[in-house]
């Protein structure tokens, strides 16, 4: 066990991208300037994602998951403004990158699927129409290429008679249908990294299943990375290499899919896991709630933002943020627990 | 929980007219189609279905906020089908599931469940109906302050709490809860939850809980009845429904519910379904579920499946339950 120091704290060196990584961030700040005042809605976030890697971002509403990793695709809605830290994609820094630049790398190299698959097509194109677009935008095709590309797509994500459905409009199809072609749309340059944000949240669970096989089973065949977002810890277990726990603006803990569930460090990853109920008990064992209310993100918590609803919360967690500790290279945890544990255990060897 | 039936519905229908696809046609969705079932006194009866399978509007019919198309509601033992709801209003309640649309947004809080005490002439001065206010809004993990309050400037959690304080309000006996935690964050599901149980041994009530989540159905229900276009397609008590479903529908609805428990969920094989719900205007015949059922055959076209006692409390409906065990 080692701590790590965190250097946009003590305001020192400068960040260096890891190449290994396809997607790198590292301390990232990003606010919100609203007129109630600024929401700090990233806080500090260092992620990375290796090529042809699942991560899972878990966290509840407001947590700051979606906005990580829109920022990626450089889409950080006004008033949003990325005020500290790097991020690179696939060599790319996207810090420095003019909108013409992220226009070519949108829907090209990195793709996304949104959480609402009946608000994020055009209702007034087909379903032809809008997956031709990203070919054609993206791809030096011809139109008749673009449609055979289409069709194809379409077969490819499991919609059958794809000439009648290249045809049709939104409306005439199911929810599950049109997640399937946002999933269509999202691959049609077979980018490296597909961002799914909350992509079964809105479909019923014989769907969802569906859908997160569908979309594993694409990412075995075409080598891409997957960042899947979602606040459901059972959609994780299944699908997820590695996963990331945010809370508050900051990742709190990551680490293997495994660590997390099994060897889960931090306060909040323990109190996720104990207070959900599992479908497998055998008797009736009561829930173990989080008490409290999520963080107001408009004034959080000068320390740990988990602080106010821990039950293990110390002095010092209301007042500073712990650093990370490196529990194994890819399992670290931000919590003060960790570091008293740390500091206990040296104490003891010194006394052997 | 008491061996008494304490609301009791029987072959109720819920049809809602709908424009047909031709101009002036005239179509009606089976919302609610031939439903049956009881809840004893103290107990928790869950429903679970898709969206659209008509869990709500089972839940809504029960209480006559739809008046029913057909069959019958006894509630202790009278036929409540068609008599004045008012007195009954005291005795059932309803929380609703999304607790940023259910509250008023220009009332307080205080007067947000002080209604019911007004309507209801609960409180004999303002004395009396402001104590009683403090009372419900402590008995649900809120204080006196919250009460002059507005909506808006509670959390989701805590505006689900208003919700069940305003159906405490009257002093019920049986409350549906519809949905009650779907819109709330996983970390704050749990506290709701257990608040339910509390309330339950403190007070005796008896809840029809609907969700789509069964897990958390499961964890809080006695019996659980599974719903699939209109229909109960299985009903039974809630851990011989989960660990011995017979129904092929409920198999592939328990499969599909993703584990969090990594190994577990690495070594399960889920039965996938093909397909979609089919439009409740349009339902297959016979069987619903025969269009996205592995055992479906000619039979299941032509006759529509009764619901059958299995084996003790234990009802399914499906032509092929020797195949399928």
């Amino acid at each position: 066990m080692n701590t790590t120091g965190s250097n946009a704290a003590t305001g020192a060196a400068q960040n260096v991208h890891n190449p290994d990584y396809l997607v790198d961030i590292q301390h990232e700040r990003l606010s919100f300037f609203t007129p109630a005042g600024e929401v700090k809605a990233l806080n500090d976030v260092s992620l990375y994602v290796r090529p042809g890697e699942v991560l899972g971002i878990v966290g509840e509403s407001g947590s700051g998951k979606s906005v990580t990793a829109y920022s990626i695709m450089g889409l950080t809605a006004y008033p949003g403004r990325l005020i500290g830290g790097d991020i690179w994609f696939n060599g790319h820094h996207i810090n420095e990158m003019s909108e013409r630049e992220m226009r070519k790398m949108r829907g090209n190299e990195v793709s996304i699927i949104f959480q609402d698959p009946m608000t994020s097509l055009n209702p007034v194109y087909t379903i032809g129409n809008q997956i031709r677009e990203v070919i054609l935008l993206h791809t030096s095709k011809n139109k008749a290429e673009a449609n055979a590309r289409a069709r194809e797509l379409l077969t490819l994500v499991g919609i059958n008679e794809p000439d009648k459905r290249l045809k049709q409009y939104p409306h005439e199809l199911s929810g599950g249908m049109r997640q399937r072609v946002m999933i269509a749309i999202a691959l049609a340059c077979e980018p490296k990294l597909l961002i799914a944000d909350e992509p079964t949240t809105a479909l019923d669970v014989t769907i969802q299943a569906q859908i997160l096989e569908l979309i594993m089973d694409l990412k075995k065949r075409l080598g891409m990375a997957v960042i899947l977002i979602t606040h459901d810890l059972g959609v994780v277990a299944g699908t997820c290499d590695r996963i990331a726990v945010m809370y508050g603006g900051k990742v709190v803990e990551s680490g293997l899919t495994d660590d997390i569930f099994y060897r889960p460090a931090h306060e909040y990853t323990k109190g996720l896991l104990v207070s959900i109920p599992n479908l497998k008990d055998q008797s009736h064992t009561r829930l173990v709630p989080i008490e409290g209310s999520p963080v107001d993100m408009l004034n959080p918590p000068a320390g740990c933002p988990f602080a106010p609803r821990c039950r293990s919360c110390m002095k010092v967690c209301l007042g500073r943020m712990p650093e990370y500790t490196h529990l194994t290279d890819s399992h670290y945890s931000a919590c003060w627990l960790l570091d008293k544990a740390e500091f206990e255990q040296r104490q003891r060897e010194e006394q052997a | 929980m008491e061996n008494r039936k304490l609301v009791e519905v029987q072959h109720l229908q819920q049809y809602f007219p709908v424009l047909g696809g031709k101009l002036l046609e005239k179509k009606v969705v089976k919302a609610v189609d031939d439903v049956s079932f009881y809840i004893n006194k103290g107990e928790t009866l869950g429903l679970v279905g898709e969206s659209g399978c008509g869990k709500t509007t089972t839940g809504r019919t029960l209480l006559r906020l739809y008046e029913p198309t057909d069959g019958k509601i006894f509630y202790d033992g009278v036929d409540i089908t068609h008599v004045n709801m008012l007195p009954y209003r005291r005795k059932m309640q309803i929380v609703f599931q999304d607790p940023y649309a259910s509250l008023d947004p220009r009332i307080t809080v205080g007067d947000i469940v002080g209604e019911a005490i007004d309507i209801h002439h609960l409180a004999k001065n303002e004395q009396e109906r402001r104590d009683r206010i403090i009372e419900l809004l402590a008995l649900v993990g809120l204080n006196s302050e919250h009460a002059n309050r507005y909506p808006h400037e509670f959390s989701g959690g805590q505006r689900q709490r208003v919700g069940i304080a305003r159906a405490l309000a009257v002093n019920p006996e049986f409350i549906v809860c519809d949905e009650p935690i779907s819109a709330l964050d996983v970390s704050i599901q749990a506290q709701v939850v257990n608040m339910f149980e509390d309330l339950q041994e403190k007070m005796g009530l008896t809840y029809l809980f609907i969700a789509h989540n069964l897990s958390v159905v499961k964890h809080i229900s006695n019996r659980i009845g599974v719903m699939y276009l209109g229909k109960i397609v299985e009903l039974a008590d809630s851990y011989e429904l989960t660990f011995h479903s017979i129904h092929p529908y409920t198999r592939s609805l328990i499969s599909a519910i993703p584990v969090a428990d990594p190994e577990t969920a690495r070594a399960s094989r889920r039965i996938v379904l093909e397909g979609d719900v089919p439009s409740p205007v349009d339902p297959p015949s016979g069987c619903h579920f025969r269009t996205r059922c592995p055992y479906a055959d000619e039979r299941c076209a032509q006759e529509d499946p009764e619901l059958k006692e299995v084996t003790a409390g234990h009802f399914a409906a499906c032509h092929h339950l020797d195949r399928v065990r």
